[in-house]
């Protein structure tokens, strides 16, 4: 087991980049599946979606953004360094073919999926718009990289230093009015998801939504990830992780990814602690 | 060859100590009951001396047909009673490669114990202690020795799970010198060993130790490696593998599709037993897997699972722990001493009891409603249907609901694999000698019977294994 790190880019304080020698995971993995990595021996095992998938080079990349423990831990590592473990790639893939117009709504670590779905949309024949936000234009992220594919990239920040004042939802309902869409996929955190899916209800647009339930295996052998969408209780990797944003009971994810906030606040502290000089 | 000092038994002290069997050495339950170190300490050589001198020798060896493998049981005994622990070890091994194990999880008290001649009319040799006595001892005083390495064959062979299935199908296929490769999904290998049975039942360093001599076999070991999503059983048949056998287990949780199923709070005990084994969520925050550690805790299930959850749940700290079971003792399915043990630990059984829905608040569980059940009529399994008694319902105060009620089977494999028969519960369909419906792919396990036993899953493996073997050497005549 290689996962060595060929490249690290930080791309705010909080939100890292890697590019990963992986190539039996980059020969395999397609656009919207996840990896489930580990930190080091005592490590938990998280959820990362793929940022990137390079089966010439053979290496994925992962966008890690720093919350807890283990996004911190990885976010340590450097070029050269090899990540403890990396299993994959799970879930299914999102379903790619000719949509028409295909609205892409991402912020943060949302963007790692994005890159990848909105490339293969692209080779699939669809216009593709991308919409992405950040509190303000110096927190922004990955336009550039959206921008790649994209045929038009629209920003909004909550400051109005860069592009739409407000948020993204904002824009998405602008874009639709303005021009209608055939399919939205909406990637982040879940409330942005939540909007994202309300926002394209009233005009029956298609909602794709990736799911970030907390996760143990990431092979349907612990039930952890369970998620409720039309009424039934699925598994958010093995079923998932994209489901329809016009389905899922975003008030159930949101209350279970809270399972841990005492928890995970404990175990930042001591994690903290043990890294901090000792004077 | 004595390995220690053996003791005579003189004809009457045999009949005496025939009378009852040796205890084995045990952690207080008060004790236990707060740490994760394993509750039974083993028999002492003179303990072990004194209860393989109860055994009776018989020539009918009623006690072999009781074993799914047919372990030579009264001779690796009478090794025992020689004094030659490693000896018993070995003739042990002729038929089961994992002793440590069995010893300790097998359920002895229905399968060889419960026909040994010497328990029709007192307690029965303890087959079990003795098994695990020998194993241990062996390990502890430098392994099995090396093994010859044999010469290679040529051929290649995948596994699929490191349960003991996969691991009993590496190691034989690795001593006649074929090349084995386990691919394993998750990142340590040992299958439910390492993920569900709990530290205090089965000590994970003697699976460690398990592993580490199938790896010294030769066998190599690709972990976080989901056949299906990674490379699929056909791909493994592309590139190079001249064989297939797939043992990986039966690890879909079930919920009962009650009310409030989702609260947090709820776990299925895979979940549970997981973050606690495998993760090390008991040594939280020095290891970073997190677990809710509930203060009262409902373990719904009568199984060793069930066990083992509710065990767990009091030594992660609760102050009370339930269990939930719809029929009644007799019927509980787990091994008789792990209910003896749980009954001792202070574990509340509710029995002829059946939960209708979990109760929530703000997000998370506050008590469980249940119903009283009665027996009815038998079932097809023979056993009294237990029927609900009209108006019953009552609510116990949890605050932790552990989902125990029985597994199935996860569709990665049978998904991704074309030409591969299924049951209708989508298990693998495979014969008694472990071959399936696609050329070359052979099963055995959970994965093919449900979930079962470690000795069912380690004896399909041992089966399959010489399967395979026929179907390689058939290869070469070709
Ligand atoms: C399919 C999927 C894809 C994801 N993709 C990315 C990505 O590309 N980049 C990225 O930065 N993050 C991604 N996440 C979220 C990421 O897994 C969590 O942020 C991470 O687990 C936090 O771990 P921690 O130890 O740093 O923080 P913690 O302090 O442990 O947790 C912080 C918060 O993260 C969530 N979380 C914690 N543990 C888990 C877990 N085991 N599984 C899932 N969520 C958890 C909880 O909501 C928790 O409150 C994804 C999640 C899922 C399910
Ligand atoms: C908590 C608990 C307690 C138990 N107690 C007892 C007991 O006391 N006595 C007893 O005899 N039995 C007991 N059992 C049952 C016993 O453990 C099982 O019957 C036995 O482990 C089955 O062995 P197996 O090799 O078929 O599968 P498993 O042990 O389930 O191993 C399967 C392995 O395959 C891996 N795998 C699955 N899918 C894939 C894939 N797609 N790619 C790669 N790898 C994969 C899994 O991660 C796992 O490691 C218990 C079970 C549990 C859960
Ligand atoms: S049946 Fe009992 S007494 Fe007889 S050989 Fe077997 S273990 Fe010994
Ligand atoms: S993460 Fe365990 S079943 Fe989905």
């Amino acid at each position: 087991m290689a996962n060595k790190i060929l490249e690290k880019r930080v791309l705010r304080s909080d939100l890292f980049y890697f590019r990963i020698e992986a190539p039996e995971l980059a020969k395999k993995a397609k656009a919207g599946q996840f990896v489930v990595v580990r930190a080091d021996d005592n490590g938990e095992r998280i959820p990362l979606s793929l940022a990137n998938i390079d089966p010439d080079r053979g290496t994925i990349s992962l966008l890690v953004q720093t919350i807890g423990v283990t996004s911190t831990k990885l976010s340590t590592l450097s070029v050269g360094d090899e990540i403890k473990d990396i299993a994959g790639p799970m879930g299914h893939k999102t379903p790619i073919e000719k949509y028409g117009r295909v609205i892409l709504v991402g912020g943060g670590f949302g963007a790692a999926p994005l890159y990848p779905i909105g490339r293969a949309m692209k080779e699939a024949g669809n216009t593709v718009i991308s919409i992405t936000g950040a509190r303000s234009a110096d927190l922004l992220v990955y336009e550039k990289e959206l921008g790649e594919f994209s045929d038009k990239v629209l920003i909004s920040t909550d400051d109005g230093s860069k592009g739409h004042k407000g948020l993204v939802t904002e824009v998405l309902k602008n874009e639709i009015e303005a021009n209608g869409a055939d399919l939205v996929i909406a990637v982040g955190p879940a409330i942005m998801m939540k909007f994202a899916s309300l926002t394209t209800k009233p005009y029956n647009v298609k909602t794709l939504v990736s799911l970030n339930p907390i996760m143990v295996d990431g092979t349907g052998m612990c039930g952890a990830c369970r998620v409720s969408v039309g009424g039934k209780t699925m598994f958010g990797c093995t079923d998932g992780p994209d489901f329809d944003g016009h389905l899922v009971d975003w008030d159930l994810l949101m209350s279970r990814q809270r399972t841990y906030l005492v928890e995970e606040k404990e175990a930042m502290e001591a994690y903290t602690c043990s890294c901090a000089p000792h004077s | 060859m004595a390995e220690t000092k053996i003791r005579e038994y003189t004809k009457e002290e045999i009949k005496e100590i025939r009378k009852s069997r040796t205890p084995i050495p045990e952690q207080e339950p008060i004790v236990r009951g707060k740490n994760f170190e394993e509750v039974a300490l083993g028999y002492t050589e003179e303990q072990a001396l004194r209860e393989a001198n109860r055994c009776m020798a018989c020539k009918k060896r009623d006690c072999v047909a009781g074993c799914p493998v047919e372990v030579p049981i009264p001779e690796f005994i009478q090794l025992v009673r020689e004094g030659d622990f490693t000896g018993a070890a070995k003739k042990i091994k002729e038929k089961n490669s994992l002793p440590a194990i069995c010893g300790r999880v097998c359920p002895q008290e229905s399968q060889c114990e419960s026909l040994c001649t010497l328990g029709k009319k007192m307690e029965p040799v303890a087959i079990g202690r003795l098994e695990r006595f020998v194993a241990d001892y062996e390990r502890a005083h430098g392994g099995g020795g090396e093994v010859a390495k044999p010469k290679p064959t040529g051929f290649k062979v995948a596994v699929v799970g490191s349960g003991p299935a996969g691991l009993t199908v590496a190691s034989d296929l690795a001593k006649i010198g074929h090349e084995v490769t386990i691919f394993e999904a998750l990142h340590k290998a040992g299958g439910v060993l390492v993920y569900g049975i709990p530290e205090f039942r089965l000590p994970k360093a003697i699976v460690q130790s398990e592993v580490d001599g199938i790896a010294s076999l030769g066998v190599k070991f690709e972990l976080d490696s989901v056949v299906g999503k990674l490379y699929t059983v056909d791909e493994l048949l592309e590139r190079g593998f001249d064989a297939v056998f797939i043992g990986s287990g039966a690890g879909l949780p079930m919920f009962m599709n009650i009310p409030g199923e989702n609260l947090n709070g709820v776990y299925s005990a895979n979940e549970f037993l997981t973050r606690t084994n495998l993760m090390k969520a008991y040594l939280f925050p020095e290891y970073d897997t997190p677990i809710k550690k509930g203060k009262h805790v409902a373990v719904v299930g009568g199984g060793n699972v069930a066990m083992d959850s509710a065990r767990t749940a009091l030594r992660l700290g609760a102050d009370k722990v339930y269990l939930v079971y719809r029929r009644s003792m007799e019927e509980l399915p787990a091994r008789k001493e792990e209910v003896h043990h749980a009954v001792e630990e202070g574990i509340d059984f509710k029995l002829l009891t059946n939960p209708v829905e979990i109760i929530g608040e703000d997000g998370w569980v506050k008590g469980i409603k249940c119903v009283q059940m009665e027996l009815g009529e038998p079932d097809e399994s023979g056993r009294r249907r237990p029927v609900v008694v009209k108006g019953s319902d009552f609510v116990i105060d949890v605050d932790t609901v552990v989902m125990s009620i029985g597994t199935g089977s996860n569709p990665i494999i049978p998904e991704s694999t074309p030409g591969l028969e299924l049951t209708k519960r989508g298990y693998i369909v495979a014969d008694e000698t472990g071959a399936t419906s696609k050329p070359g792919v052979f099963a055995g396990g959970d994965i093919v019977t449900g979930s079962a036993t470690v000795i069912l899953a380690a004896g399909a493996g041992r089966r399959a294994a010489d399967t395979i073997h026929e179907y390689l050497m058939s290869k070469v005549k070709n």
